[in-house]
Protein backbone atom coordinates (compact mmCIF):
# COMPACT_ATOMS: atom_id res chain seq x y z
CA UNK A 1 0.00 0.00 0.00
CA UNK A 2 1.48 3.25 -1.09
CA UNK A 3 0.16 6.73 -0.72
CA UNK A 4 0.71 9.13 -3.55
CA UNK A 5 -0.77 11.89 -5.68
CA UNK A 6 -3.73 9.68 -6.57
CA UNK A 7 -5.15 10.76 -3.23
CA UNK A 8 -5.07 14.42 -4.23
CA UNK A 9 -6.50 13.63 -7.64
CA UNK A 10 -9.35 11.67 -6.10
CA UNK A 11 -10.02 14.53 -3.68
CA UNK A 12 -10.23 17.03 -6.50
CA UNK A 13 -12.46 14.75 -8.61
CA UNK A 14 -14.67 14.28 -5.56
CA UNK A 15 -15.24 18.02 -5.29
CA UNK A 16 -15.79 18.46 -9.01
CA UNK A 17 -18.40 15.70 -9.13
CA UNK A 18 -20.12 17.04 -6.03
CA UNK A 19 -20.18 20.53 -7.50
CA UNK A 20 -21.54 19.26 -10.81
CA UNK A 21 -24.33 17.35 -9.11
CA UNK A 22 -25.20 20.32 -6.94
CA UNK A 23 -25.30 22.62 -9.95
CA UNK A 24 -26.87 20.56 -12.72
CA UNK A 25 -28.45 17.41 -11.30
CA UNK A 26 -30.05 18.15 -7.96
CA UNK A 27 -32.09 21.32 -8.64
CA UNK A 28 -34.01 20.09 -11.74
CA UNK A 29 -34.71 16.74 -10.11
CA UNK A 30 -35.97 18.32 -6.91
CA UNK A 31 -38.03 20.77 -8.92
CA UNK A 32 -39.62 17.96 -10.91
CA UNK A 33 -40.30 15.98 -7.75
CA UNK A 34 -41.88 18.95 -5.99
CA UNK A 35 -43.95 19.80 -9.05
CA UNK A 36 -45.15 16.22 -9.35
CA UNK A 37 -46.05 16.13 -5.68
CA UNK A 38 -48.04 19.32 -6.13
CA UNK A 39 -49.74 17.87 -9.21
CA UNK A 40 -50.67 14.71 -7.40
CA UNK A 41 -52.03 16.71 -4.48
CA UNK A 42 -54.08 18.76 -6.94
CA UNK A 43 -55.36 15.63 -8.61
CA UNK A 44 -56.38 14.11 -5.31
CA UNK A 45 -58.15 17.29 -4.29
CA UNK A 46 -59.96 17.38 -7.63
CA UNK A 47 -61.01 13.76 -7.22
CA UNK A 48 -62.36 14.53 -3.75
CA UNK A 49 -64.27 17.51 -5.07
CA UNK A 50 -65.69 15.45 -7.92
CA UNK A 51 -66.84 12.85 -5.42
CA UNK A 52 -68.68 15.39 -3.28
CA UNK A 53 -70.11 16.98 -6.42
CA UNK A 54 -71.36 13.62 -7.55
CA UNK A 55 -72.97 12.94 -4.19
CA UNK A 56 -74.61 16.33 -4.31
CA UNK A 57 -75.91 15.77 -7.83
CA UNK A 58 -77.25 12.38 -6.85
CA UNK A 59 -79.08 13.90 -3.93
CA UNK A 60 -80.51 16.58 -6.17
CA UNK A 61 -81.62 14.00 -8.73
CA UNK A 62 -83.41 11.99 -6.05
CA UNK A 63 -85.07 15.18 -4.82
CA UNK A 64 -86.19 16.10 -8.35
CA UNK A 65 -87.54 12.61 -8.93
CA UNK A 66 -89.51 12.76 -5.72
CA UNK A 67 -90.93 16.16 -6.65
CA UNK A 68 -91.91 14.98 -10.13
CA UNK A 69 -93.63 11.94 -8.67
CA UNK A 70 -95.56 14.09 -6.23
CA UNK A 71 -96.58 16.45 -8.99
CA UNK A 72 -97.79 13.60 -11.16
CA UNK A 73 -99.81 12.20 -8.28
CA UNK A 74 -101.35 15.62 -7.62
CA UNK A 75 -102.21 16.01 -11.29
CA UNK A 76 -103.83 12.61 -11.40
CA UNK A 77 -106.07 13.23 -8.39
CA UNK A 78 -106.93 16.63 -9.83
CA UNK A 79 -107.96 15.06 -13.10
CA UNK A 80 -110.02 12.46 -11.31
CA UNK A 81 -111.84 15.14 -9.38
CA UNK A 82 -112.42 17.10 -12.54
CA UNK A 83 -113.80 14.04 -14.32
CA UNK A 84 -116.12 13.26 -11.41
CA UNK A 85 -117.37 16.81 -11.49
CA UNK A 86 -117.99 16.68 -15.24
CA UNK A 87 -119.91 13.43 -14.91
CA UNK A 88 -122.01 14.90 -12.11
CA UNK A 89 -122.79 17.99 -14.17
CA UNK A 90 -123.72 15.88 -17.18
CA UNK A 91 -126.01 13.76 -15.03
CA UNK A 92 -127.80 16.85 -13.66
CA UNK A 93 -128.20 18.35 -17.12
CA UNK A 94 -129.50 15.10 -18.54
CA UNK A 95 -132.13 14.80 -15.82
CA UNK A 96 -133.18 18.39 -16.46
CA UNK A 97 -133.54 17.68 -20.17
CA UNK A 98 -135.58 14.57 -19.44
CA UNK A 99 -137.85 16.50 -17.06
CA UNK A 100 -138.36 19.25 -19.54
CA UNK A 101 -139.15 16.77 -22.32
CA UNK A 102 -141.58 14.97 -20.02
CA UNK A 103 -143.35 18.17 -19.15
CA UNK A 104 -143.59 19.20 -22.82
CA UNK A 105 -144.99 15.81 -23.75
CA UNK A 106 -147.61 15.99 -20.98
CA UNK A 107 -148.65 19.45 -22.10
CA UNK A 108 -148.86 18.30 -25.65
CA UNK A 109 -151.00 15.39 -24.63
CA UNK A 110 -153.24 17.62 -22.58
CA UNK A 111 -153.64 20.08 -25.48
CA UNK A 112 -154.52 17.24 -27.88
CA UNK A 113 -157.12 15.96 -25.50
CA UNK A 114 -158.65 19.47 -25.27
CA UNK A 115 -158.63 19.84 -29.03
CA UNK A 116 -160.20 16.44 -29.57
CA UNK A 117 -162.82 17.25 -26.94
CA UNK A 118 -163.56 20.57 -28.67
CA UNK A 119 -163.95 18.87 -32.03
CA UNK A 120 -166.10 16.20 -30.47
CA UNK A 121 -168.35 18.88 -28.92
CA UNK A 122 -168.74 20.74 -32.21
CA UNK A 123 -169.49 17.49 -33.96
CA UNK A 124 -172.00 16.55 -31.39
CA UNK A 125 -173.55 20.03 -31.61
CA UNK A 126 -173.67 19.80 -35.43
CA UNK A 127 -175.10 16.29 -35.27
CA UNK A 128 -177.67 17.46 -32.80
CA UNK A 129 -178.49 20.38 -34.99
CA UNK A 130 -178.71 18.12 -38.06
CA UNK A 131 -180.87 15.73 -36.14
CA UNK A 132 -183.13 18.49 -34.90
CA UNK A 133 -183.30 20.00 -38.38
CA UNK A 134 -184.36 16.70 -39.82
CA UNK A 135 -186.90 16.32 -37.13
CA UNK A 136 -188.25 19.81 -37.43
CA UNK A 137 -187.57 20.33 -41.14
CA UNK A 138 -188.09 23.84 -42.22
CA UNK A 139 -189.59 24.72 -38.94
CA UNK A 140 -186.34 25.86 -37.60
CA UNK A 141 -184.59 28.83 -38.97
CA UNK A 142 -180.83 28.47 -38.49
CA UNK A 143 -180.53 32.16 -38.11
CA UNK A 144 -183.47 32.54 -35.74
CA UNK A 145 -182.28 29.69 -33.66
CA UNK A 146 -178.55 30.44 -33.70
CA UNK A 147 -178.77 31.69 -30.14
CA UNK A 148 -180.38 28.48 -29.04
CA UNK A 149 -177.77 26.39 -30.80
CA UNK A 150 -175.05 28.49 -29.35
CA UNK A 151 -176.42 27.92 -25.86
CA UNK A 152 -176.64 24.26 -26.51
CA UNK A 153 -173.04 24.23 -27.63
CA UNK A 154 -172.07 26.05 -24.47
CA UNK A 155 -173.88 23.52 -22.32
CA UNK A 156 -172.13 20.67 -24.07
CA UNK A 157 -168.83 21.98 -23.12
CA UNK B 1 -3.92 -18.73 -15.42
CA UNK B 2 -2.70 -22.19 -16.12
CA UNK B 3 -0.18 -23.52 -13.66
CA UNK B 4 1.90 -24.84 -16.52
CA UNK B 5 5.55 -24.19 -17.38
CA UNK B 6 6.07 -20.50 -17.97
CA UNK B 7 2.92 -19.32 -16.10
CA UNK B 8 3.32 -17.23 -13.00
CA UNK B 9 3.33 -18.79 -9.56
CA UNK B 10 0.40 -18.20 -7.28
CA UNK B 11 2.13 -15.44 -5.36
CA UNK B 12 3.35 -13.82 -8.56
CA UNK B 13 -0.19 -13.89 -9.91
CA UNK B 14 -1.62 -12.29 -6.76
CA UNK B 15 1.09 -9.64 -6.54
CA UNK B 16 0.73 -8.85 -10.22
CA UNK B 17 -2.98 -8.31 -9.69
CA UNK B 18 -2.43 -6.10 -6.67
CA UNK B 19 0.10 -3.81 -8.31
CA UNK B 20 -1.08 -0.50 -9.68
CA UNK B 21 -0.33 0.94 -13.06
CA UNK B 22 1.45 4.13 -12.05
CA UNK B 23 3.47 6.91 -13.57
CA UNK B 24 6.71 5.21 -12.53
CA UNK B 25 6.24 2.15 -14.74
CA UNK B 26 7.33 -0.11 -11.87
CA UNK B 27 5.88 -0.72 -8.42
CA UNK B 28 6.25 2.20 -6.03
CA UNK B 29 8.85 1.41 -3.38
CA UNK B 30 8.52 4.23 -0.87
CA UNK B 31 5.43 4.27 1.30
CA UNK B 32 4.49 7.85 0.53
CA UNK B 33 5.49 9.61 -2.66
CA UNK B 34 3.35 12.43 -3.96
CA UNK B 35 5.14 12.57 -7.28
CA UNK B 36 3.52 9.27 -8.29
CA UNK B 37 0.02 8.84 -9.67
CA UNK B 38 -1.92 5.61 -9.97
CA UNK B 39 -3.05 5.86 -13.57
CA UNK B 40 -5.47 2.95 -13.32
CA UNK B 41 -7.22 4.23 -10.22
CA UNK B 42 -7.35 7.74 -11.62
CA UNK B 43 -8.67 6.55 -14.98
CA UNK B 44 -11.38 4.28 -13.60
CA UNK B 45 -12.40 6.59 -10.76
CA UNK B 46 -12.68 9.60 -13.03
CA UNK B 47 -14.35 7.63 -15.80
CA UNK B 48 -16.90 6.11 -13.44
CA UNK B 49 -17.38 9.52 -11.84
CA UNK B 50 -18.19 10.93 -15.24
CA UNK B 51 -20.53 8.00 -15.92
CA UNK B 52 -22.23 8.72 -12.61
CA UNK B 53 -22.84 12.39 -13.23
CA UNK B 54 -23.78 11.71 -16.85
CA UNK B 55 -26.46 9.24 -15.75
CA UNK B 56 -27.73 11.62 -13.10
CA UNK B 57 -27.57 14.54 -15.49
CA UNK B 58 -29.54 12.62 -18.09
CA UNK B 59 -32.27 11.93 -15.55
CA UNK B 60 -32.20 15.56 -14.42
CA UNK B 61 -32.39 16.92 -17.96
CA UNK B 62 -35.45 14.84 -18.81
CA UNK B 63 -37.06 15.37 -15.43
CA UNK B 64 -40.61 16.63 -15.72
CA UNK B 65 -43.50 16.62 -13.33
CA UNK B 66 -45.29 14.20 -15.66
CA UNK B 67 -45.32 10.43 -15.50
CA UNK B 68 -41.69 9.31 -15.10
CA UNK B 69 -40.06 6.54 -17.10
CA UNK B 70 -38.37 3.63 -15.37
CA UNK B 71 -34.91 5.16 -15.40
CA UNK B 72 -36.11 8.53 -14.22
CA UNK B 73 -38.20 6.85 -11.57
CA UNK B 74 -35.18 4.94 -10.32
CA UNK B 75 -33.00 8.04 -10.16
CA UNK B 76 -35.78 9.90 -8.41
CA UNK B 77 -36.06 7.11 -5.87
CA UNK B 78 -32.33 7.43 -5.18
CA UNK B 79 -32.66 11.18 -4.89
CA UNK B 80 -35.56 10.81 -2.47
CA UNK B 81 -33.64 8.25 -0.43
CA UNK B 82 -30.58 10.49 -0.13
CA UNK B 83 -32.69 13.58 0.45
CA UNK B 84 -34.60 11.93 3.28
CA UNK B 85 -31.36 10.81 4.93
CA UNK B 86 -29.83 14.26 4.49
CA UNK B 87 -32.92 15.92 5.96
CA UNK B 88 -32.77 13.65 8.99
CA UNK B 89 -29.10 14.31 9.67
CA UNK B 90 -28.41 17.87 8.55
CA UNK B 91 -31.01 20.32 9.75
CA UNK B 92 -29.59 23.32 7.93
CA UNK B 93 -31.38 23.65 4.55
CA UNK B 94 -28.66 25.96 3.22
CA UNK B 95 -25.97 23.32 3.84
CA UNK B 96 -28.18 20.61 2.36
CA UNK B 97 -28.11 22.39 -0.99
CA UNK B 98 -24.52 21.24 -1.34
CA UNK B 99 -24.29 18.25 0.98
CA UNK B 100 -27.34 16.32 -0.27
CA UNK B 101 -26.27 16.34 -3.95
CA UNK B 102 -22.75 15.49 -2.84
CA UNK B 103 -24.07 12.52 -0.89
CA UNK B 104 -26.03 11.36 -3.92
CA UNK B 105 -22.95 11.55 -6.13
CA UNK B 106 -20.85 9.79 -3.51
CA UNK B 107 -23.37 6.98 -3.23
CA UNK B 108 -23.73 6.36 -6.96
CA UNK B 109 -20.07 6.93 -7.72
CA UNK B 110 -18.82 4.58 -5.02
CA UNK B 111 -21.38 2.02 -6.13
CA UNK B 112 -19.92 2.06 -9.64
CA UNK B 113 -16.35 1.93 -8.35
CA UNK B 114 -17.28 -1.03 -6.14
CA UNK B 115 -19.17 -2.59 -9.01
CA UNK B 116 -15.90 -2.99 -10.92
CA UNK B 117 -15.17 -5.76 -8.43
CA UNK B 118 -17.91 -7.88 -9.99
CA UNK B 119 -16.20 -7.93 -13.37
CA UNK B 120 -14.10 -11.06 -13.86
CA UNK B 121 -10.78 -10.34 -12.19
CA UNK B 122 -8.74 -11.14 -15.27
CA UNK B 123 -10.98 -9.54 -17.89
CA UNK B 124 -9.74 -5.96 -18.02
CA UNK B 125 -6.14 -6.76 -16.94
CA UNK B 126 -5.91 -9.32 -19.78
CA UNK B 127 -7.21 -6.82 -22.34
CA UNK B 128 -4.76 -4.25 -21.00
CA UNK B 129 -1.92 -6.78 -21.21
CA UNK B 130 -2.80 -7.33 -24.86
CA UNK B 131 -2.72 -3.61 -25.57
CA UNK B 132 0.46 -3.11 -23.54
CA UNK B 133 2.30 -5.90 -25.31
CA UNK B 134 1.02 -4.76 -28.68
CA UNK B 135 2.48 -1.34 -27.83
CA UNK B 136 5.83 -3.08 -27.25
CA UNK B 137 5.69 -3.35 -23.46
CA UNK B 138 6.83 -6.11 -21.17
CA UNK B 139 3.80 -8.25 -20.17
CA UNK B 140 5.22 -8.53 -16.65
CA UNK B 141 4.83 -4.80 -16.27
CA UNK B 142 1.27 -4.66 -17.64
CA UNK B 143 -0.22 -3.81 -14.26
CA UNK B 144 -3.87 -2.86 -13.95
CA UNK B 145 -6.21 -2.66 -11.01
CA UNK B 146 -9.78 -1.90 -11.97
CA UNK B 147 -11.42 -1.30 -8.58
CA UNK B 148 -10.62 2.28 -7.57
CA UNK B 149 -12.11 1.83 -4.10
CA UNK B 150 -9.66 -0.98 -3.44
CA UNK B 151 -6.95 1.67 -3.61
CA UNK B 152 -6.32 3.41 -0.30
CA UNK B 153 -5.49 6.62 -2.13
CA UNK B 154 -8.98 6.87 -3.57
CA UNK B 155 -10.84 6.14 -0.36
CA UNK B 156 -8.61 8.33 1.80
CA UNK B 157 -8.83 11.05 -0.83
CA UNK B 158 -12.58 11.01 -0.48
CA UNK B 159 -12.58 10.79 3.30
CA UNK B 160 -10.14 13.70 3.51
CA UNK B 161 -12.43 15.64 1.19
CA UNK B 162 -15.25 14.94 3.66
CA UNK B 163 -12.97 16.12 6.47
CA UNK B 164 -12.29 19.37 4.61
CA UNK B 165 -16.01 19.91 4.07
CA UNK B 166 -16.75 19.27 7.72
CA UNK B 167 -14.00 21.73 8.76
CA UNK B 168 -15.49 24.28 6.38
CA UNK B 169 -18.96 23.89 7.91
CA UNK B 170 -17.50 24.01 11.43
CA UNK B 171 -16.06 27.41 10.60
CA UNK B 172 -19.13 28.57 8.70
CA UNK B 173 -21.70 27.57 11.29
CA UNK B 174 -19.85 28.24 14.52
CA UNK B 175 -17.45 30.94 13.41
CA UNK B 176 -13.73 30.88 14.11
CA UNK B 177 -14.20 31.77 17.76
CA UNK B 178 -16.99 29.29 18.32
CA UNK B 179 -15.13 26.45 16.73
CA UNK B 180 -11.85 27.15 18.56
CA UNK B 181 -13.85 27.35 21.77
CA UNK B 182 -15.38 23.99 21.01
CA UNK B 183 -11.97 22.48 20.18
CA UNK B 184 -10.72 23.33 23.65
CA UNK B 185 -13.81 22.88 25.79
CA UNK B 186 -15.49 19.80 24.35
CA UNK B 187 -15.95 16.99 25.20
CA UNK B 188 -14.83 17.24 28.88
CA UNK B 189 -15.82 20.78 29.79
CA UNK B 190 -14.52 24.30 30.12
CA UNK B 191 -11.57 24.37 32.53
CA UNK B 192 -8.05 25.58 31.72
CA UNK B 193 -6.62 22.30 32.94
CA UNK B 194 -8.86 20.39 30.55
CA UNK B 195 -7.99 22.47 27.46
CA UNK B 196 -5.07 20.29 26.30
CA UNK B 197 -6.98 17.09 26.95
CA UNK B 198 -10.00 18.34 25.07
CA UNK B 199 -7.90 19.56 22.16
CA UNK B 200 -6.04 16.27 21.94
CA UNK B 201 -9.32 14.37 21.99
CA UNK B 202 -10.73 16.55 19.23
CA UNK B 203 -7.66 16.02 17.02
CA UNK B 204 -7.75 12.28 17.62
CA UNK B 205 -11.45 12.25 16.84
CA UNK B 206 -11.00 14.02 13.52
CA UNK B 207 -8.11 11.77 12.51
CA UNK B 208 -9.94 8.63 13.62
CA UNK B 209 -13.08 9.59 11.79
CA UNK B 210 -11.28 10.36 8.58
CA UNK B 211 -8.98 7.35 8.60
CA UNK B 212 -11.71 4.90 9.55
CA UNK B 213 -14.01 6.43 6.95
CA UNK B 214 -11.52 5.80 4.18
CA UNK B 215 -10.13 2.54 5.58
CA UNK B 216 -13.54 0.90 5.99
CA UNK B 217 -14.39 1.19 2.31
CA UNK B 218 -10.87 0.32 1.23
CA UNK B 219 -10.68 -2.71 3.52
CA UNK B 220 -13.95 -4.18 2.36
CA UNK B 221 -13.21 -3.78 -1.31
CA UNK B 222 -9.58 -4.80 -1.05
CA UNK B 223 -10.56 -7.97 0.76
CA UNK B 224 -13.31 -8.63 -1.75
CA UNK B 225 -10.96 -8.20 -4.64
CA UNK B 226 -8.38 -10.47 -3.03
CA UNK B 227 -10.96 -13.19 -2.55
CA UNK B 228 -12.02 -12.93 -6.18
CA UNK B 229 -8.35 -13.33 -7.12
CA UNK B 230 -8.00 -16.39 -4.90
CA UNK B 231 -11.18 -17.90 -6.34
CA UNK B 232 -9.85 -17.26 -9.84
CA UNK B 233 -6.75 -19.22 -8.89
CA UNK B 234 -8.96 -22.20 -8.07
CA UNK B 235 -10.17 -22.17 -11.65
CA UNK B 236 -6.61 -21.61 -12.71
CA UNK B 237 -5.64 -25.05 -11.52
CA UNK B 238 -7.57 -26.41 -14.52
CA UNK B 239 -8.81 -29.43 -12.57
CA UNK B 240 -12.40 -30.58 -12.10
CA UNK B 241 -12.22 -29.67 -8.44
CA UNK B 242 -10.78 -26.29 -9.26
CA UNK B 243 -13.38 -25.64 -11.93
CA UNK B 244 -16.30 -26.59 -9.71
CA UNK B 245 -14.77 -24.69 -6.81
CA UNK B 246 -14.36 -21.64 -8.97
CA UNK B 247 -17.94 -21.78 -10.20
CA UNK B 248 -19.51 -22.42 -6.79
CA UNK B 249 -17.30 -20.18 -4.67
CA UNK B 250 -17.25 -17.50 -7.35
CA UNK B 251 -21.04 -17.46 -7.58
CA UNK B 252 -21.53 -17.34 -3.84
CA UNK B 253 -18.96 -14.63 -3.31
CA UNK B 254 -20.22 -12.55 -6.23
CA UNK B 255 -23.81 -12.72 -5.00
CA UNK B 256 -22.68 -11.81 -1.50
CA UNK B 257 -20.57 -9.04 -2.95
CA UNK B 258 -23.60 -7.46 -4.60
CA UNK B 259 -24.78 -6.73 -1.07
CA UNK B 260 -21.35 -5.53 0.05
CA UNK B 261 -20.82 -3.04 -2.75
CA UNK B 262 -24.20 -1.39 -2.24
CA UNK B 263 -23.89 -1.51 1.53
CA UNK B 264 -20.40 -0.02 1.54
CA UNK B 265 -21.45 2.75 -0.83
CA UNK B 266 -24.43 3.47 1.42
CA UNK B 267 -22.29 3.43 4.57
CA UNK B 268 -19.78 5.81 3.05
CA UNK B 269 -22.59 8.16 2.06
CA UNK B 270 -24.24 7.97 5.48
CA UNK B 271 -20.96 8.65 7.28
CA UNK B 272 -20.32 11.58 4.96
CA UNK B 273 -23.66 13.00 6.02
CA UNK B 274 -23.08 12.20 9.68
CA UNK B 275 -19.62 13.78 9.82
CA UNK B 276 -20.79 16.90 8.03
CA UNK B 277 -23.88 16.91 10.23
CA UNK B 278 -21.66 16.84 13.34
CA UNK B 279 -20.02 20.02 12.12
CA UNK B 280 -23.43 21.68 12.46
CA UNK B 281 -23.96 20.65 16.07
CA UNK B 282 -22.35 22.51 18.89
CA UNK B 283 -21.34 20.54 21.93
Amino acid sequence: MNLNATLIAQLVVFFILGWFTMKYVWPPLMKALDERAAKIAEGLAAADKAKTDLALAEKRAVEELRKAREEAAAMRSNAEQQAAKLIEEARVEASQIINRAQRAAEEEARASVQRVLQELREEVARLALVGAEQILRREIDAKAHAELIQRLKEELK
Amino acid sequence: MAASGQGPTASEYVIHHLTHLNTLGHPQESLVDFSVLHLDTFFFATGLGMLTVWLLYRAARHATSGVPGRFQNFVEMLVELVNEQAKGIIHNPESRKFVAPLALTVFVWIFWMNFMDLLPVDLLPRIWEGIYVAAGGDPHHAYLRVVPTADLNATLGMSIAVLLISLYYNLKIKGVGGWVHELFTAPFGSHPLLYPVNFAMQIIEYIAKTVSHGMRLFGNLYAGELIFILIAMLGGTATVFGFLGHVIAGSIWAIFHILIIVLQAFIFMMLTLVYIGQAHESH
